[in-house]
């Protein structure tokens, strides 16, 4: 899951590391009021989940009531590459002396923390380490031994931060090592970390993302449950605790396992049609899930024809034939579903959905023929053109 | 032969009397494997179904012998069930487990390599592994693999691993061992680690190797794959298609930036002598190519 900034910061502080005193608006007057309490100048920042922000007219400086005004009413509804502005975060402006990045991430190839920080902030660390990679200090960290001061001040000094800044951005790195491990982020990043011109270091920006299967820990997440979710239909997935992540394509997949279900997007692509979802249903394939599966499908207009592709292993194919007619008499489908089943019990499905003979599903033997079938059907009900 | 098991290899289930653990571990047992032992702590003294269930794997180890834990548990339990079993010397720990905090795997794998080098750990979040007719541990369905060999599987996908397993079967082609490494970030066991394995036994001829995006796992083994392997690989990549930036569905199987993409662990492969798949029936058809042409 990941957060908004101003969520990012508030997570920030609750580990001591310093940010910018601001408050967060949802309108015009509520921005003024943000302003006025924390006294001019501020930072008007669009609360987007996308990079480049600024280009995009989503940060502004405003240096008295009229600008704010003039900028929030210019922010909020600004659409960043197709996220819409709902919410702005003000915060007081700060004279910048320097920017820094500092990061935790997991390093997955060595099975350790990896700390990354730079003396050049501000700018995408990806071009960074492409332009100059040595501009970037790196150190893993074993969780068995964690970040001890003395390693944090290492790091400052090897990435090169400004003398003024070193004893303070230490202390913050150990702190936003705590976050990490602690707050269960698979991401903290800081960019820019900044010097000011009165020799204090603070977070400017703040990039966090939880990792999910840790929330059972931490029930104060429930705040920022459903964020992020811009898509209508993995919102109504997601309510039915469905492992759904919305596409563009005419083609409705449901499968069983995330492997298979990302290999039956390949199989439609290759054969000449286009996915209009990932959905995974995962071991419990029985009619209930099934049901809400069609359903969730069902409200995506653009799709055309559904395939559905179970490889029964625990999962017995009867039962999920038998689910999906149960589905069939509780949601009115608009589009024909073609399924392939295979594995555990799939002659008595097979047999099954030939027998209630429904028009609306088709069974075919293989994943591939079963991919033909559907962007056939799709093409074809769209009227050919694609 | 097989790797890691085989038929004379004991398993105690932790977690036996929960409803995973008892589904699953009598499954393996009705297939055949020698199941010695439950574990499960408060229940030690009662059985499931004539297999003694024990309060830690310290007292099943003593009791039955062990040589491989099946870790059937909740995620808030599973960190420490993996490390009680490495503590106890259980030298493999199969883990099913879905959904362990990030944090809490790169933890227990930190662990396992300081203080229990000797424990292999298989997972989290993995199908098992079954050496066809000798043992399975986890949740693959028996049925569908072929013993005899000579192909060996290995995957970071459960369904796509039954999917690899029956396109063989079906063929007549039957598997050496298949070994599901798990869909997560911080898999106990890797590609190499399993490479290595099919490469040093001599009943494994040729190697099938599913992989998906995110990491760079893929990468690696092909890097080991170039310098170390001699035996023909094919391989299929799950996710040609998948968006950037989303999860999809397993914690590992994310594309960010350029990093993690299909492509690039294809073309990494390929340029390894790797024979690459567009899908799991063309990686299947081509593997049967491959063990009719073996001398």
């Amino acid at each position: 899951m990941d957060l908004f900034e101003y969520q990012g910061k508030q997570y920030f502080a609750r580990y001591g590391i310093p940010v910018s005193q601001g408050g967060v608006a949802d309108t015009v007057s509520e921005a003024v009021a943000v302003a006025e309490k924390i006294g001019y100048p501020v930072v008007v920042k669009a609360q987007v989940q996308v990079g480049g922000r600024g280009k995009a007219g989503g940060v502004k400086l405003a240096a008295d009531r009229f600008e704010v005004e003039l900028h929030a009413s210019n922010i909020l509804g600004l659409d960043i590459k197709g996220h819409v502005v709902k919410r702005l975060w003000v915060e007081h402006a700060t004279d910048i002396a320097a920017e820094y990045y500092a990061s935790f991430t997991l390093d997955r190839a060595a099975k350790l923390h990896l700390a990354m920080v730079s003396a050049e902030g501000g700018v995408e660390i990806e071009q960074v380490a492409e332009e100059n990679p040595g501009a970037i200090a790196r150190r893993h960290i074993n969780p068995l031994d964690g970040l001890p001061i003395e390693e944090a001040r290492a790091l400052v000094t090897e990435a090169g931060l400004d003398e003024a800044a070193r004893d303070e951005a230490a202390r913050i790195l150990v702190d936003l090592y705590r976050c990490y491990v602690e707050g269960d982020a698979d991401l903290v990043e800081i960019n820019p970390l900044v010097l000011t011109t009165d020799n204090r270091v603070h977070a400017l920006d703040a990039k966090v993302t939880l990792d999910d299967d840790a929330a059972f820990r931490h029930p104060e997440w429930e705040e920022f449950a459903g964020i992020g979710e811009i898509d209508e239909r993995e919102r109504l997935a997601h309510e039915k605790g469905l492992n759904y992540i919305g596409l563009d394509g005419t083609v409705g997949i449901i499968a069983n396992g995330a492997g298979l279900a990302m290999s039956t997007l390949d199989v439609v692509n290759q054969v000449g049609g286009s996915a209009a979802n990932f959905l995974d249903i995962g071991g419990g394939a029985n009619a209930d899930v099934m049901a809400n599966a069609l359903e969730v499908i069902n409200t995506d207009e653009k799709v055309e024809a559904i395939l559905v592709n179970i490889f029964g292993g625990i999962v017995r194919c009867d039962e999920v034939a038998r689910g999906i007619l149960t589905a069939l008499d509780r949601v009115e489908l608009s589009s024909p579903i073609v399924l392939r089943l295979d594995g555990t019990n799939a002659t008595e499905a097979r047999q099954i959905i030939a027998g209630a003979s429904s028009e609306k599903v088709i069974s075919e033997p293989t994943m591939l023929s079963a991919a033909r079938r559907a962007v056939e059907l799709a093409e074809s009900r769209s009227g050919g053109g694609k | 032969m097989s790797i890691f098991v085989d038929e004379k290899t004991k398993v105690a289930v932790q977690g036996l009397t929960g409803s995973q653990g008892r589904f699953h571990g009598l499954r393996n047992r009705a297939y055949g494997t020698k199941v010695v032992a439950g574990v499960t702590p408060g229940k030690g003294g009662s059985e499931v179904e004539g297999i003694p269930v024990y309060d830690t794997i310290d007292e099943a180890v003593a009791a039955q012998g062990v040589d491989a834990t099946f870790v059937a548990v909740p995620p808030r339990a599973a960190p420490a069930a993996i490390l009680q079993a490495a503590e106890a010397g259980v030298p493999l720990v199969v883990c099913i487990t879905e959904h362990i905090p990030a944090k809490d795997e790169a933890y227990v794998a930190a662990k396992l390599q300081r203080d229990f080098p000797k424990t292999r750990l298989i997972g989290p979040n993995c199908p098992g592994l079954i050496s066809p007719g000798k043992c399975n541990i986890g949740i693959t369905a028996g049925d569908i693999a072929l013993p005899g060999g000579p192909v060996g599987i290995v995957s970071r996908s459960g369904t796509l691993t039954y999917q690899a397993l029956h396109e063989l079967s079906q063929q007549g082609v039957g598997q050496t061992t298949c070994v599901g490494i798990g869909g997560d970030p911080v898999p106990g066991t890797t590609f190499v680690d399993v490479l290595e394995a099919f490469e040093a036994d001599s009943e494994t001829r040729a190697v099938m190797m599913i992989g998906e995006i995110g990491g760079e796992a893929e990468e690696l083994a092909a890097e080991y794959i170039k310098t170390k392997m001699s035996k023909p690989v094919v391989a299929y990549i799950a996710g040609q298609t998948a968006p950037t930036g989303r999860k999809m569905g397993h914690a590992g199987a994310i594309v960010s930036g350029s990093k993690g993409t299909a492509k690039g662990k294809m073309e990494a492969l390929a340029a390894a002598g790797v024979i690459v798949a567009e899908n799991p029936t063309r990686a299947g058809e081509l593997m049967v190519e491959i063990v009719r042409s073996l001398p």
